[in-house]
C-alpha cells in the first residue's frame, strides 16, 4: 500500500465510523425548504384537485432516539398559495376565503409527538387559520436517511372550521369540506 | 330504397343539435363569469354534456355506417351531390373533435373530467398552462367552424325544402302520426 492510498483508506474509514456515529446522535432540524413540499388536496363538483403552498418554513427539533421531545412548528404565509389556477389563486385571498390581508399566515404548533412503531408517529397540535385555532392530530412517517431525512403526511381538515369559504362558498356541494393537507418535509441534522 | 332516415337517426339528430345548441350557448355564457359557485357549477354541467355528446355522436356515427342514408335527390347536379356529402363528413369530424379538443384543454389545465362528478376520464395530458391556452383557442376555433356549418347546413335545408321543394328536410323530421 503507498502512504497515498493508507490515507485515503483511513480517511474513509473515519469518515464511515463518523457518520455512522453521526446517524445513532443526530437530531434533525433544519428544513431543506427546497427539497420540501406542503400541498393540499381538495374537491371540487367531484373533481379532486392539487394545489401547493410555494412559501412555507418550519421549526423542527427531532431526535429520533427521543421522539417525545420532539416539536414542529411550520408556518405557511397565504399569499404563496397555488390552487391550480390563476383565478383560484386570486379568489382564495378574499375575504371570504383566507382573508389574508388580515390573516397572511396559517400555523402548526404540535403539542404532542406518540411514537405508534415503525418509524410512525402521532402528531397532535394546534392549527391556527383565518384567526381560528382548532386542535388536530394526524399520522406522520419519518424516514431516515444521511444527511437528510424525511417527514410525510396527510393533515386533513375541515374548511368549515376554519371559516375558508363564506357567503355562497359556506356550501360544500360545489367544493367539498374536506380538505387534505399533505406534506413532504426535508430535514437535515441541526447543525452543532 | 329507404326515402326517409331511420327513427333512431332522426331522434339522433334532434337529440344532439339540441345538445349542441344547449352546450354551445352554456359554453358561450360561462367563460365570462367571474368565479362562483355558479361558475363551477356550468363549467362541470358543460363537460358532463360534451361527454354525452360525444358518446351520442359515436353511436350515431356507428349508425350512420350500417344504416346508410337515403339517396339523394337526382335532380341534384354531381357537383352539390359531393359538396353535401363532404359537409356531412365535415360535421361529424367536428362534433367529434369538439368534445376531444375540450377534454384535452381541461386535462392541460390541470382540471381533470369527471363524468357526472362520478366517472373520471383519464388525463392523456399533464398539466400545461401554456398547452391548456393553446388547446382553448383550438376549441373555440373549433365551435366557430361547426357555428358556420351549422349556419350552412341548415340553409341547404331550408333551400331543399324551400326552393327545390324536394324532400331532404322533411326525411329528417320526426313523424307524429303513423302513415
Amino acid at each position: 500500500m503507498t502512504p497515498n492510498a493508507l490515507t485515503r483508506s483511513t480517511l474513509a474509514a473515519a469518515l464511515a465510523l463518523g457518520l455512522a456515529g453521526t446517524a445513532q446522535a443526530v437530531e434533525y432540524g433544519t428544513l431543506d425548504t427546497a427539497a420540501s413540499r406542503v400541498g393540499f388536496r381538495y374537491t371540487q363538483m367531484g373533481v379532486t384537485l392539487d394545489g401547493q403552498f410555494k412559501q412555507f418554513s418550519a421549526q423542527l427539533r427531532f431526535d429520533p432516539a427521543r421522539p417525545e421531545a420532539a416539536a414542529a412548528t411550520v408556518e405557511v404565509p397565504l399569499a404563496g398559495i397555488d390552487t391550480g389556477s390563476p383565478e383560484g389563486d386570486d379568489e382564495v385571498k378574499a375575504k371570504t376565503w383566507f382573508d389574508t390581508a388580515n390573516h397572511p399566515v396559517a400555523r402548526f404548533v404540535s403539542s404532542s409527538v406518540k411514537p405508534l412503531g415503525d418509524n410512525r408517529f402521532e402528531i397532535a397540535g394546534q392549527l391556527s387559520i383565518k384567526g381560528k385555532t382548532r386542535p388536530v392530530s394526524f399520522p406522520a412517517t419519518f424516514t431516515p436517511g444521511t444527511p437528510t431525512a424525511t417527514f410525510e403526511g396527510t393533515l386533513p381538515l375541515q374548511r368549515g372550521d376554519f371559516a375558508i369559504g363564506e357567503g355562497e362558498w359556506s356550501g360544500f356541494d360545489i367544493v367539498a369540506n374536506k380538505v387534505d393537507v399533505i406534506f413532504h418535509l426535508v430535514a437535515r441534522p441541526l447543525a452543532q | 330504397m329507404n326515402t326517409r332516415y331511420t327513427s333512431t337517426a332522426i331522434a339522433l339528430h334532434w337529440l344532439i343539435a339540441l345538445g349542441i345548441l344547449a352546450s354551445f350557448s352554456l359554453g358561450l355564457y360561462m367563460t365570462d363569469l367571474s368565479l362562483s359557485p355558479t361558475k363551477l357549477k356550468l363549467y362541470s354541467w358543460h363537460k358532463w354534456a360534451g361527454v354525452t355528446l360525444f358518446a351520442l355522436i359515436v353511436f350515431r356515427l356507428g349508425w350512420r355506417l350500417t344504416h346508410p342514408a337515403p339517396a339523394l335527390p337526382d335532380t341534384m347536379p354531381p357537383a352539390l351531390r359531393l359538396a353535401a356529402g363532404a359537409a356531412h363528413w365535415v360535421l361529424y369530424g367536428l362534433m367529434l373533435a369538439i368534445p376531444l379538443s375540450g377534454w384535452l384543454m381541461s386535462s392541460a389545465k390541470g382540471f381533470q373530467t369527471v363524468w357526472f362528478g362520478v366517472l373520471p376520464l383519464p388525463d392523456l395530458l399533464a398539466k400545461d398552462a401554456a398547452l391548456g391556452d393553446s388547446l382553448k383557442a383550438v376549441h373555440e376555433w373549433l365551435n366557430y367552424s361547426l357555428l358556420g356549418m351549422v349556419v350552412l347546413h341548415s340553409a341547404a335545408a331550408l333551400k331543399h325544402h324551400f326552393i327545390d321543394r324536394d324532400s331532404v328536410l322533411t326525411r329528417m323530421l320526426p313523424r307524429f302520426r303513423k302513415s
